[in-house]
């Protein structure tokens, strides 16, 4: 009996394990300058489930930016542990980060970020190139991804500079996602972009994480883009004040407008 | 990222500003243009001057009077106006030195020479029938002075061809007529074909009459101004020159080698000679051309440091998506690599061009040499990584939050 019980907490320690895609714990940023010090994350701890579409939402200066690249493996924590898919990224060098970001993270940034003067496709398969991925699986993994990004085929061989804002993040949003992450960040991607076609990125997250099963954090410092989320941690000064569930969730019809 | 990837994307950033790319670049091609036909010209130069060294003779050793280099004597009567080689030394040599082909002992001094109506000036070389062998003279018509000649005080004389065309006229035949050197009466029994005048004087202005009338009748003594020596081959040319000395010396009494009162030139040692001072002039041309090959350098790290700080933002994209250093480092280096790489490569196709020109246009010879080509290009491909180096590890070193928000 006490051999089927150990049996069964292994069980359940690996099923959790199975669910949860970040834990972190007791986060504390501190940025130096001088004598001066600023602590910008005060012990921050909460997880995301596999497949969770999270938003962490606060107004500028609450650090949500720097928990965003602590979440990234842009950055490491001062002190505290960032389990990103059972594995502890908060202590890495630079390059092991690097590799990090490069299989289990995509970005999505508020000025895109696109190469200009290259080509849709071209801008989509860059993060392959730095992953070895072969040359022709690489253009293959680029359509599947522009397609899961909504972005229509007459403009794949376009120069990025010739597309509008929302479409720019649409190829913003398939470069994140050509790699299949782990996690998919979005820092303010609705910033640069009037309402009508924010709610088409917007569509295009949930829409992603309906059908793919991705998992998404979306860092944003208005209500009503958070409100897209399934939750939304809400961060002020440092600490996180709210983690809910977010009951009054706005669903866009028409993914692919 | 493998090498196929870096290549198109260093050619992609560069065809993004073509401009920039082709004017950074043309200070490459410039510089490396420079070094190219200045060494060519160089080259080109002592070229010409070694064989107009050869065309004196080859495996050839010079024997004249005057006092070896770096005795302590504090009067010096100059070189070779010494009388201290005399005939009885040349047949010394004839009989004694085993590795010589053929020992042409000379005397040379001045005198008016007169012929129906005109005289010049100019040097008479009396000598014997190696003369010709020894120094590379060859007859055009009649013939040279003979054994014969020599042992018969032939009062004979063979004409240089400036020395007929100042006598006789230019292309007249003035075989069988006679000029007077020192009221002496000389039947011209052949005329010299042209050597040409550059190197060591004009070799086409001299009279060769026999050594032993010019001894007997003219200098009044049985002196050598120089005795010159053809090896049989280049190997022996050592082993000859010290059975020179070394015979010279036992018949001078003389024990000391420094004190020697002759000295025995090596064909070789006047060329080296020669070739050190166009060695310093190539080295001069080269540096000069070298000073713009180093501005260009300058000019590509210039551009690769503003392109750096340009694409603050792509690189901080780049290392965001999983770049790590080594990849963006690369990738820059490869931008300036292949600037100076193309650089280069057209450069050598400018600079051969140039010297090219300037041989045709302007008469100098010169010479592109393999090794000019592959200097200046490892020159160029130093250069690329040198002064791409710190543009590159700038941008490797970027941290990528703030290389993301830079405006």
């Amino acid at each position: 009996m006490v051999e089927a019980g150990v049996l069964l907490v292994e069980e359940e320690i690996e099923q959790l394990a199975d669910n949860t895609m970040i834990e972190c714990k007791d986060i504390v940023k501190i940025y130096t300058s001088g004598d001066h010090e600023t602590k910008v994350l005060k012990g921050v701890s909460f997880d995301i489930k596999d497949g969770e579409f999270v938003a962490i939402m606060g107004p500028s200066g609450s650090g949500k930016s720097t928990l965003m690249h602590i979440l990234g493996a842009l950055d490491t924590p001062t002190t505290g542990t960032y389990f990103l898919d059972n594995k502890d990224v908060s202590k890495l060098s630079d390059d092991e980060l690097a590799a990090v970001r490069k299989n289990k993270i995509g970005f999505v940034f508020q000025s895109y970020n696109l190469l200009p003067r290259a080509t849709v496709l071209r801008n989509v398969m860059l993060p392959l190139m730095y992953a070895g991925v072969s040359k022709q699986t690489r253009e293959e993994k680029a359509i599947e991804a522009l397609i899961a990004a909504g972005m229509p085929d007459d403009r794949w061989h376009h120069h990025s500079n010739q597309l509008s804002g929302g479409q720019m993040q649409r190829v913003a949003i398939a470069r994140a996602l050509v790699n299949n992450p782990s996690l998919i960040l979005a820092d303010e991607p609705t910033g640069n972009l009037d309402s009508k076609t924010g709610e088409i990125v917007l569509g295009t997250f949930q829409k992603l994480n309906e059908e793919k099963k991705c998992t998404i954090i979306l860092i944003t410092h208005e209500l009503y883009v958070a409100e897209h989320a399934d939750r939304i941690i809400h961060i002020k000064d440092g600490d996180i004040i709210k983690d809910e569930k977010n009951i009054k969730r706005r669903v866009i019809e028409n993914h692919n407008q | 990222m493998n090498i196929t990837d870096l290549f198109e994307e260093t050619v992609s950033a560069l065809t993004v500003n073509k401009m920039r790319s082709g004017l950074t670049m043309l200070g490459i091609i410039i510089g490396i243009a420079s070094v190219i036909a200045m060494i060519s010209i160089g080259q080109g130069a002592q070229g010409s001057i070694e064989s107009s060294i050869q065309s004196i003779g080859s495996n050839l050793i010079l024997v004249m009077p005057g006092f070896a280099r770096g005795v302590g004597t504090q009067i010096s009567t100059g070189r070779g106006s010494a009388q201290t080689l005399t005939q009885e030394d040349a047949d010394a040599l004839q009989k004694e030195v085993t590795g010589a082909k053929a020992i042409a002992p000379e005397t040379s001094r001045r005198y008016q020479v007169t012929a129906r109506g005109t005289n010049t000036n100019t040097q008479i070389t009396g000598t014997n029938e190696s003369y010709p062998e020894v120094r590379n003279v060859e007859v055009d018509t009649g013939s040279f002075i003979t054994d014969q000649n020599v042992q018969q005080l032939s009062k004979v004389a063979v004409l240089g061809p400036t020395t007929r065309d100042d006598l006789f006229g230019v292309g007249t035949s003035p075989i069988g007529e006679s000029i007077r050197i020192n009221n002496i009466n000389f039947k011209v029994i052949g005329v010299t074909k042209s050597k040409g005048g550059t190197g060591f004087g004009n070799q086409d202005d001299v009279i060769y009459i026999p050594i032993s009338v010019a001894q007997k009748f003219l200098a009044g003594n049985n002196g050598v101004s120089t005795i010159s020596v053809e090896a049989t081959s280049q190997n022996d040319m050592v082993q000859v020159q010290s059975q020179i000395t070394n015979v010279l010396l036992k018949r001078h009494n003389i024990g000391d080698p420094a004190q020697a009162d002759f000295q025995v030139l090596n064909q070789q040692d006047i060329i080296a000679t020669a070739s050190s001072v166009t060695n310093i002039f190539t080295i001069l041309l080269a540096s000069v051309a070298g000073i713009s090959l180093v501005v260009g350098g300058i000019g590509i790290m210039n551009m690769m440091l503003t392109t750096v700080t340009e694409r603050t933002r792509e690189i901080g994209l780049r290392k965001a998506i999983g770049a790590t250093k080594k990849d963006i480092s690369w990738q820059f280096l490869a931008e300036s690599f292949m600037l100076t790489f193309l650089g280069g490569a057209v450069g050598i196709i400018l600079g051969w061009l140039i010297s090219f020109g300037v041989s045709k246009l302007a008469g100098i010879p010169t010479k592109v040499s393999l090794l000019s080509i592959v200097l200046a290009f490892g020159v160029s491909a130093v250069i690329g990584i040198i002064f791409g180096y710190y543009p590159a590890r700038r941008a490797a070193k970027l941290n990528p939050i703030e290389a993301l928000r830079y405006e």
